[in-house]
C-alpha cells in the first residue's frame, strides 16, 4: 500500500470541521481564536509552533470522534498534557489539532494490593503520588516537572528523573495502555499482568513522543516506598573529585537511588532560591541517595561517604530527617527554573555519556563554553551520564543566540564521541530532529520511518518530529524577535524568546 | 517595520517599548519582570483557576503570556485578556511554585492598571467598581453608613423574610446572601485614638492598623487582637485617622486610589516610633508590605503624582515597610509569654494565600496553634490552594467561588476537625459560608481568636 504524506500548510482551520468539533465536544472544549491559539505555541521548550485549533476530550470516545474528523480534514493531531516537554513535543509543528487531555485527569483505579493504578493520561504525576503514598506506594518516574506534568506526557517522552538510576525511567512502570490509532481504532496493548502475552507492545509505544497513538487510559505499576531513606550531600572543592566519585561509586556496584551533581555556579543559583544549606564557596556537590531496606541503607550510605572522602570530598552531610531530604531535593528539582533569575533565557542540553567519561567531558564542556564566551552551568543526573548543561544566552541578541546553538551542538557531538546520546530524557520533539544522522544511519532512521509508517502512514499524528525534516541538517530556525503587528500570519513557527 | 533592524538590547527594547507595546507607559508589566518566567509550566497544577478549567489561558503562565504578547505588540488588549486577568484570584500560588521567582502579583497588578487605563468596561461595571473603590473604601463614614443598613436588614427580620420567602433563590443571590458579614452592633470605629497598657513589664510597643469593612464586621477579632498584644505584653495604639490600607483597590488595578491611601497611612504610623505595625488581615498585610512597589521608579507616571512626590513617598515606604508584620509572624518572633490554657480540641489551617505566598508565612500561624495545650493539629489536604473568597472575587465570580470552596469544605471536612483557623478575615467569611452551605459543622477562627480563647487574661 503507498500513502501519500499529507502536505499542511493552510492557517486557517476548516470552519466545518470547527462547527463540528463544537457539536460534540461542545463550546467551550474547542478553542480556536488567533488569542487562544497563541497560548498552544510554546511549551517548556525554547521551539514555538502555532496550533490551527486546541481541543479538550473527557473520555476516549471524545478522541476516536476527534480522530475520525482529524481523517476526513486531512488535518494533524498533537497531543498533550501540561505542556513541560523541552523538547517542543506537544507543540503542532505544522499545524492543526491540539488534543489536550488535561481535562481527562481522573485517577480510576488504585490497586494497592496488586501494586498499580489505572489512570487517564492527563492525571498530574505528584497527584498520582499523593494518591498512591497512603498505600505505601508510589510511581517510580519522577521528572523534575513532576508537580506539574502529566501520566500522559511521561508515557510520550518516556521520562525520566533523578531516580532513574535505580529504579528506570518512564517504560519500566507501565502495564498496558489504551490508545486511539490514528485510524481512529480503540485499542489496548500490554495489561494489568506483569508480562502480557504477545509482542511487548508497550515498550514501543512508550516514548514514541506521540507519533504512532494518543494514549487515552494507563495502567501504571506502582513501587512500593523504601524502608528507608538516607541523602547525603558530599561538597567538593574540586570538580573532578565529584566526576571520579561517581565512577567509583557505580564501579563498586553500589547502585545508588539517584545520583545528582550540581556545579558551583549551578548551586549559587539555586541557593538564592531555596535556601537549602547548599555550600556556597564550593566547586560541585554530590546529591545522592540511597534507599532500600534499613541495615543495607546504612551500609551503603557509610561505604559512599567514604568514596566520597577518598576523592576529596571536604565535607559529607547526611539529611537529618524527611523535611531536610525534601529541601534538598527541592533545590535539585528547580534548579532549572532557578537558573531563570540568572537569566531569562537559556539553553538546557540533554546529552548523555557513559558515565565513565564524566571527568574528560566536563572538562572538555568547560572548554568548549570558554572557546565560544559562555559560561556554562552543569547540573546533571550523574550516576546515568545524562548531561544537562546550561547555557545562558541574550535572547535579544540574535547572534548571541546563533552561538549558544552552535555551543550546545558541539557538546553533543563530543557526547556522541564518547559513545554516548544526543537525549537521555527530553525527547527528540522538534529539537533534536536535525542532530538524529550523527547518531543514526540513513539505514537506522529508515527502520524506525517504517515503524512510524506502520501505524502512522499519513503522517497524521505529530508531523514534523524525531525524524529530520530534509531541510538540511544543522539548520538553525531563529526568529530572535517578535516582530510588529505579528498575529495571527506570522510564520508559524521558530525559536521562542518572550 | 520601521528602518533598519534594531542593533543593540537597549535598541530593541526602547523599540519594543515606544512603538509596538498594547500597554501604556506608568504602572505597567516590565520586560525585565514577565520575562523571568521560562514558561516551564512548574505553576499550572498550583493555580485554581487552571486546576478548574485547564485553559492555559487561565494559567499562570498563560497570564504572563499574554502580557508578554500585549507588551511586544502581538495581542490586543481586549475583551479576552481582560476575562482571562479578572478571573485571576490573585491568591499568588504560583509565586509559590515559581523556581524562576517571578513576581506574579507585581505583574497582574499592573496588568489590572493597564486594564483600568486603557480598556472601557461596559457602564455599569465601571460605575460599580468606581464607587466602591473611589469613593466607598476610602470613606469610612460611607463603609458605617452602609454598614447600619446592612445592619438594620440583618436584624429586624427583614433578612428572615428574604430567605423565607424564596426571593432570595429567585434571584440566585443564596449563595452571596450567605457571604454577607454579619454586620457588628458595635463598631471598632470608638477604639480609635486608643492606647491599650501592656499586661506585665512591657516588652514591644506597637500600632495597630485595623483595617476598613473589618471595623464594622469584625470588631470581635480586632479586640481580641488586641486583648492577646497586651497579654503577651505590648502596648497597643491604634491611631486615629488610619486609612484603607488600599488592597483592594491595588488589586483592581486602581492604583491612584491605593498610592493615596498608602500615602496617608505611611505619614499616620510613621508619625511615632514603633517598634512594629501590626495587622491580623493577611491581605492588607501582603499590600502593606508592598507599598514600596506603588512608588516604584515607573508608578503612576504620567499621571498623578509628581517625580518629586513619588520619591518622598518611596522614601517612607522604605522605612514603613520593614515595620509591618502580620501578627502571627510578630508573636511568634516575640515568643508567647502569657499563659494558655488547655484546649481539648481538633484543629486544622486554612492557609490565607496572602499570608502563605504573598508573604511567605507558612509556619508562624501553625506554630501558634501547636502551642495550645490540647490543640491537636490535623493538616489538610491542599490547604495551600484558596479557599475561593480572594478580596471581592467570591463576588465578582461567585460560581467560581463557590465550587472552589466546595472542593475546600470538603478537604477541610476530611480532617474531622471541629475547628478551621485561618488569617485572614475574607479567608474567614468565605470558610464560614462553606460551613454553612455545607453543613460541615465546623466553627471557623482566626489564628489570634484561638490564642485569644487559650490565653490566660489577668484583668
Amino acid at each position: 500500500m503507498v500513502f501519500e504524506r499529507l502536505n499542511y500548510s493552510s492557517t486557517n482551520m476548516d470552519r466545518h470541521l470547527l462547527s463540528e468539533l463544537e457539536r460534540f465536544l461542545g463550546k467551550d472544549a474547542v478553542l480556536s481564536r488567533p488569542e487562544d491559539l497563541l497560548l498552544y505555541e510554546y511549551d517548556g521548550s525554547v521551539e514555538i509552533a502555532r496550533p490551527q485549533c486546541i481541543v479538550f476530550p473527557r473520555a476516549a470516545g471524545d478522541v476516536v470522534r476527534i480522530v475520525g474528523l482529524a481523517n476526513r480534514y486531512k488535518t494533524p493531531i498533537v497531543g498533550r498534557g501540561a505542556g513541560t516537554g523541552l523538547s517542543g513535543g506537544a507543540l503542532a509543528r505544522e499545524g492543526g489539532i491540539i488534543v489536550s487531555f488535561a481535562r481527562m485527569n481522573q485517577i480510576l483505579e488504585i490497586d494497592a494490593e496488586n501494586q498499580r493504578a489505572v489512570v487517564q493520561p492527563g492525571v498530574v504525576n505528584s497527584d498520582l503520588n499523593a494518591a498512591a503514598a497512603s498505600a505505601g506506594l508510589h510511581f517510580a518516574p519522577d521528572p523534575s516537572s513532576q508537580k506539574a506534568c502529566t501520566i500522559g506526557g511521561n508515557v510520550s517522552e518516556n521520562a525520566g528523573g533523578p531516580h532513574t538510576l535505580a529504579y528506570g525511567v518512564t517504560t519500566n512502570h507501565i502495564l498496558g495502555l489504551e490508545m486511539v490509532m490514528p485510524t481512529g481504532e480503540l485499542v489496548r496493548i500490554g495489561g494489568k499482568a506483569v508480562d502480557a502475552p504477545g509482542y511487548d507492545l508497550c515498550g514501543l509505544f512508550v516514548g514514541s513522543e506521540g507519533t504512532l497513538a494518543l494514549v487515552t487510559e494507563i495502567t501504571v505499576r506502582l513501587t512500593r516506598l523504601p524502608e528507608a531513606v538516607k541523602t547525603l550531600l558530599a561538597i567538593y572543592d574540586r570538580v573532578d573529585g565529584a566526576t571520579e566519585t561517581v565512577v567509583e561509586i557505580t564501579g563498586r556496584g553500589i547502585t545508588p537511588a539517584a545520583c545528582e551533581m550540581l556545579d558551583g555556579w549551578t548551586l549559587r543559583a539555586v541557593e538564592a532560591w531555596v535556601h537549602a544549606g547548599f555550600p556556597l564557596d564550593s566547586a560541585a556537590v554530590l546529591l545522592i541517595e540511597v534507599d532500600g531496606l534499613r541495615e543495607a541503607v546504612e551500609q551503603h550510605a557509610k561505604e559512599i561517604s567514604e568514596v566520597c572522602k577518598t576523592h576529596g570530598a571536604r565535607e559529607v552531610r547526611v539529611a537529618r530527617d524527611a523535611a531536610e531530604r525534601d529541601l534538598l531535593w527541592k533545590g535539585r528539582k528547580n534548579a532549572f527554573g532557578a537558573v531563570g533569575r540568572l537569566s531569562p533565557t537559556y539553553y538546557v542540553q540533554d546529552g548523555v555519556i557513559p558515565r565513565t567519561k564524566l571527568p574528560q567531558t566536563l572538562k572538555e564542556i568547560d572548554r568548549i563554553g570558554k572557546e565560544n564566551g559562555f559560561e556554562i552551568g552543569n547540573i546533571f543526573h550523574a550516576g546515568d551520564g545524562n548531561l544537562h548543561p546550561i547555557i545562558l544566552f541574550d535572547a535579544r541578541d540574535p547572534k548571541q543566540f546563533e552561538r549558544a546553538v552552535s555551543t550546545a551542538d558541539a557538546i553533543i557531538r563530543f557526547c556522541i564521541e564518547m559513545g554516548g546520546a544526543i537525549t537521555g530524557e527530553h525527547g527528540v520533539g522538534m529539537e533534536k530532529d536535525r542532530l538524529m544522522p550523527l547518531l543514526f544511519t540513513e539505514a537506522d532512521l529508515a527502520l524506525m520511518r517504517r515503524v512510524r509508517d506502520a501505524f502512522n502512514p499519513a503522517g497524521l499524528l505529530n508531523p514534523g518530529k524525531i525524524f529530520p525534516t530534509g531541510k538540511g541538517c544543522g539548520e538553525v530556525r531563529i526568529r530572535p524577535m517578535p516582530q510588529r503587528g505579528e498575529g495571527n500570519s506570522a510564520p508559524a513557527t521558530g525559536r521562542d524568546f518572550a | 517595520m520601521p528602518g533598519a533592524p534594531p542593533q543593540t538590547h537597549e535598541e530593541a527594547q526602547r523599540e519594543f517599548a515606544e512603538t509596538l507595546s498594547g500597554f501604556t507607559a506608568g504602572d505597567n508589566p516590565e520586560y525585565a519582570d514577565y520575562s523571568r518566567c521560562i514558561h516551564c509550566g512548574l505553576c499550572l497544577n498550583a493555580c485554581p483557576t487552571y486546576r478548574l478549567w485547564h485553559n492555559e489561558a487561565d494559567s499562570p503562565r498563560g497570564r504572563i503570556r499574554q502580557m508578554a504578547l500585549i507588551d511586544q505588540g502581538r495581542m490586543e488588549l481586549g475583551e479576552g485578556f481582560v476575562t482571562h486577568i479578572d478571573r485571576c484570584m490573585d491568591c499568588r500560588a504560583c509565586e509559590t511554585a515559581c523556581p524562576s521567582g517571578v513576581e506574579y502579583g507585581k505583574l497582574v497588578e499592573r496588568a489590572r492598571a493597564q486594564i483600568e487605563k486603557n480598556y472601557k468596561r461596559p457602564r455599569a461595571s465601571r460605575a460599580i467598581r468606581n464607587f466602591v473603590y473611589r469613593r466607598l473604601l476610602v470613606a469610612p463614614k460611607r463603609i458605617a453608613r452602609m454598614a447600619r443598613i446592612v445592619r438594620f436588614y440583618q436584624r429586624s427580620g427583614l433578612e428572615t423574610i428574604a430567605r423565607g420567602s424564596g426571593l432570595l433563590r429567585l434571584m440566585g443571590l443564596q449563595q452571596r446572601a450567605a457571604l454577607l458579614p454579619r454586620i457588628d452592633r458595635e463598631f471598632f470605629y470608638s477604639r480609635l485614638g486608643r492606647t491599650f497598657p501592656a499586661q506585665g513589664e512591657r516588652r514591644a510597643r506597637v500600632a495597630f492598623f485595623a483595617g476598613c469593612v473589618a471595623q464594622v464586621t469584625f470588631t470581635a477579632l480586632n479586640d481580641a487582637t488586641i486583648r492577646v498584644l497586651q497579654a503577651n505584653g505590648c502596648e497597643v495604639v491604634v491611631p486615629a485617622e488610619q486609612s484603607c490600607c488600599g488592597a483592594l483597590a491595588a488589586h483592581a488595578g486602581v492604583r491612584d486610589v491605593a498610592r493615596g491611601l498608602a500615602r496617608e497611612n505611611m505619614e499616620i504610623f510613621l508619625r511615632e516610633p514603633f517598634d512594629a505595625i501590626i495587622t491580623n488581615a493577611a491581605g492588607c498585610g501582603s499590600t502593606l508590605k508592598e507599598y514600596t512597589d506603588l512608588f516604584a521608579d515607573d508608578a503612576g507616571a504620567g499621571g498623578t503624582q509628581t517625580v518629586r512626590e513619588r520619591e518622598r513617598s518611596a522614601g517612607l515606604a522604605a522605612e514603613f515597610v520593614p515595620k509591618m508584620k502580620d501578627v502571627t509572624e510578630f508573636l511568634v518572633e516575640l515568643g508567647l509569654s502569657a499563659p494558655l490554657r488547655e484546649m481539648k480540641l481538633r484543629v486544622t489551617y486554612q492557609d490565607s494565600c496572602h499570608l502563605l505566598h504573598g508573604q511567605k508565612i507558612r509556619e508562624a500561624p501553625r506554630k501558634l496553634i501547636r502551642a495550645v495545650p490540647g490543640v491537636e493539629f490535623a493538616e489538610m489536604p491542599l490547604a495551600d490552594q484558596c479557599c475561593g473568597s480572594a478580596g471581592v472575587y467570591n463576588v465578582t465570580e461567585t460560581k467560581t467561588s463557590m465550587e472552589l470552596l466546595a472542593e475546600k469544605m470538603r478537604h477541610a471536612a476530611s480532617t474531622k476537625a471541629s475547628v478551621i483557623v485561618t488569617a485572614n478575615p475574607g479567608c474567614i467569611l468565605q470558610l464560614r459560608a462553606g460551613a454553612k452551605l455545607h453543613a460541615t459543622n465546623q466553627e471557623v477562627l482566626h489564628v489570634v481568636e484561638l490564642l485569644d480563647r487559650a490565653t490566660v487574661h489577668n484583668s
